[in-house]
């Protein structure tokens, strides 16, 4: 393990242990881990298993469930681009294909400069004002193209 | 020295979607640079999405707004004088006037968009704690028979009596009993309990504190969507304020309660709003569906006894205990009792929040009020109930919103969102969708869902493409049933709700592209 490994294990060790205690942790925890590190590492199953007496397979099963939780490294930003109904009705299919082509990337891949991911959601609840999309956590209403040009510069 | 002007600026999710905060901003910073005095208060939404961000300015008591605003039109209301409520292009009169909003019967949404979400003064002052305050001089039997003679249905969408959920808590022995707030709010079209947690948290607290009260629970929890990061914040600073206040806590406003209260924030699985599979979300598992019996009322959070509510019927519970079972019981329809929450979504000119007692007709809320389509093409289908409701067409629009005129025409009212759709849609398409996103959420315990909606999506293909055309036809219909009488939950067991309807009342759609 170099350096960097020892350090994240060590911040992993320290989230996970911070909230052991409470009913029904591993949520809280898995969370706690993205918000710091950006992602839920390999290396963390291990240790979370570890603090919370979990098998591995259980932890592993519960981090790949969650579309919310990733297993690698975002972008610098992440561009949630809304597919449900209401969005679909104000051209949300359309203003995906463009998004797609725009950042050369498909859903849950990241930009070769690492600026973005994309990644789909089903709903933001912004849906009298659609179509809507979320980056990190603005949520932008009415997204045109030309929008999403100026909400992308 | 000159009083200062009060000037509301939403803070809801939808407004800061389209602006509100540099309105915000550009109101305050041209006040300095003309040297008037401006108080900006950051309110929730009125719920009038079309409108936002609707500027209100306080006029001898009277609100006077203004929308849509845009930064940019900030200086031209300075220059209109709209600070004494004069006229401009974007004024629209006293905001309670709107029609829009006048003709609505606000009882659960009463403070939404009125008050600062965050001042528990301001909560109080508008009503907020009545309803618990009463609860506290009540037996928990009375509290339960409040709720159940109000004739409140479950507003996530399955319209069970909330009463007999709380009963069967109260009437559960158990050490330990959790009250657990369902605010996975994920189907398309809806947003009312985002509103809620956004721009009114502390009615939600109330309404669970009163819950707690009524069937002896000391813990509760929130379970919020990932997706709404405002909604997880404002919920968690004001269960902070209300703690700090004595509402929560050891003491519940110095009785002799307890009560607690945790957000847990959700991770983007849609499954997890079935109550079964959020449960174990909160336990810390895969959102796997449950097998019922037993009911979460018996054996619900950790095996104990669970009260398991929507946002919508636990924030409707403080105005119940408020002004009495009778208040509420004597608006709507039929078995449905109270108001309805009613998003207006998608293809719509004037989008929004409308609560109104139940019994309206669809065609009121989309021409009424909605305007027709914001393309101003025709309407061609409404898609209500969410995901997992019918495609709903124009011959069905006379219907009253009531769950069993709903139901009666094989629709569904569910948390109340309607998604309209112009004539451009490709019926075909929607209904490939909603078996494409069952393929997506399904939790994977059941095989008709999870392989169902799977086969669902090439049958579809299949269908389109021209192979075998009729017989797929068939075949479709028969995985529709197989579906239905087969899967766990209602995921599996609704999506082919939409796909039915697609094939009922847009059959012209369902044929070989071109």
């Amino acid at each position: 393990m170099n350096q960097g490994e020892q350090k994240q294990a060590t911040a992993i060790r320290r989230l996970a242990e911070a909230r052991a205690g409470e009913p029904g942790a591993l949520l809280p925890i898995l969370h706690a881990i993205q918000d710091e590190i950006g992602y839920v590492p390999d290396t963390a199953v291990r240790i979370v298993a570890e603090t919370l007496n979990l098998s591995r397979a259980e932890v592993h099963g519960v981090v790949t469930f969650y579309h919310f939780f990733r297993t690698k490294p975002a972008g610098k930003q992440t561009v949630y681009l809304c597919r449900a109904e209401a969005c679909q009705s104000m051209g949300a299919r359309a203003l995906e294909d463009y998004a797609r082509r725009k950042l050369n990337i498909d859903f849950h891949e990241t930009t070769a400069d690492g600026r973005f991911s994309l990644e789909p959601v089903y709903c933001l609840g912004n849906c009298a004002c659609s179509p809507a999309v979320m980056v990190d956590e603005t949520v932008y209403g009415r997204v045109t193209a030309q929008r999403l040009d100026e909400i992308l510069k | 020295m000159a009083t200062s002007t009060t000037v509301f600026v939403p803070v809801d999710t939808t407004a800061r979607s389209l602006g509100a905060d540099a309105v915000a901003a550009a109101i305050a910073a041209e006040a300095t640079r003309r040297g008037v005095s401006v108080q900006v208060v950051r309110n929730g939404s009125r719920g009038l999405y079309w409108l936002e961000p609707l500027v209100e300015v306080v006029v001898d008591g009277t609100r006077m707004a203004y929308g849509p605003v845009a930064a940019s039109d900030v200086v031209s209301l300075f220059d209109a004088n709209f600070l004494s409520g004069a006229k401009h292009a974007l004024a629209l009169g006293p905001t309670e006037k709107i029609d829009y909003l006048a003709r609505q019967t606000r009882l659960t949404f009463a403070r939404v968009g009125i008050i600062d979400p965050l001042s528990l003064d301001d909560y109080r002052q508008h009503g907020g704690y009545r309803g618990l305050a009463n609860a506290l001089k009540m037996t928990g039997e009375q509290i339960v028979a409040a709720v159940a003679d109000s004739g409140l249905r479950g507003r996530g969408g399955a319209a069970f009596p909330t009463g007999i959920k709380w009963k069967t808590v109260l009437g559960a022995p158990a050490d330990q009993k959790y009250v657990v707030c369902n605010a996975d709010e994920g189907d398309s079209g809806t947003f009312a309990d985002r509103m809620i947690m956004e721009s009114d948290p502390f009615v939600l607290i109330e309404g669970m504190t009163i819950g707690g009260v009524a069937v002896g629970a000391t813990k509760g929890y929130v379970y919020i969507r990932a997706e709404y990061p405002q909604a997880i914040r404002t919920m968690r600073t004001a269960i902070e304020t209300a703690k700090a206040a004595g509402y929560l806590g050891a003491g519940v406003q110095g009785s002799q309660y307890t009560f607690d209260l945790e957000v847990r924030e959700a991770a983007g699985a849609y499954i997890c709003g079935e109550e079964t599979s959020l449960l174990e979300s909160l336990e810390g598992k895969r959102g796997m569906v449950r097998y019922r019996p037993p009911l979460p009322a018996i054996k619900g959070l950790f095996g104990k006894p669970t009260i398991i509510n929507n946002v919508m019927s636990l924030a409707s519970v403080p105005v119940i205990l408020d002004k009495g079972a009778d208040f509420y019981k004597n608006f709507g329809s039929g078995r449905s009792r109270g108001t309805l929450t009613i998003q207006l979504t998608g293809n719509i000119k004037q989008g929004g929040l409308i609560e109104i007692a139940f019994g309206v007709p669809l065609r009121e809320i989309l021409y009424d009020f909605g305007g027709g389509t914001a393309t101003g093409r025709p309407i061609r289908a409404v898609q209500s109930g969410g995901p997992l409701g019918a495609y709903m067409h124009p011959s069905q629009f006379d219907t009253l919103f009531d769950y069993e005129k709903f139901a009666a025409v094989g629709a569904m009212v569910g948390h109340g969102g309607l998604v309209v759709f112009d004539d451009t849609v490709d019926m075909a398409e929607q209904a490939r969708f909603a078996m494409e996103f069952c393929a997506i959420e399904s939790c994977g315990k059941c095989t008709p869902c999870r392989i169902g909606a799977v086969r669902g999506v090439e049958v579809i293909d299949r269908i389109r493409s021209g192979e075998n055309a009729t017989a797929n036809l068939v075949l479709l219909r028969e995985l529709c049933d197989t579906m239905i009488s087969g899967s766990l939950c209602a995921l599996g067991g609704m999506a082919p709700f939409p796909v039915m309807s697609v094939l009922n009342h847009f059959p012209e759609d369902m044929r070989a592209r071109a």
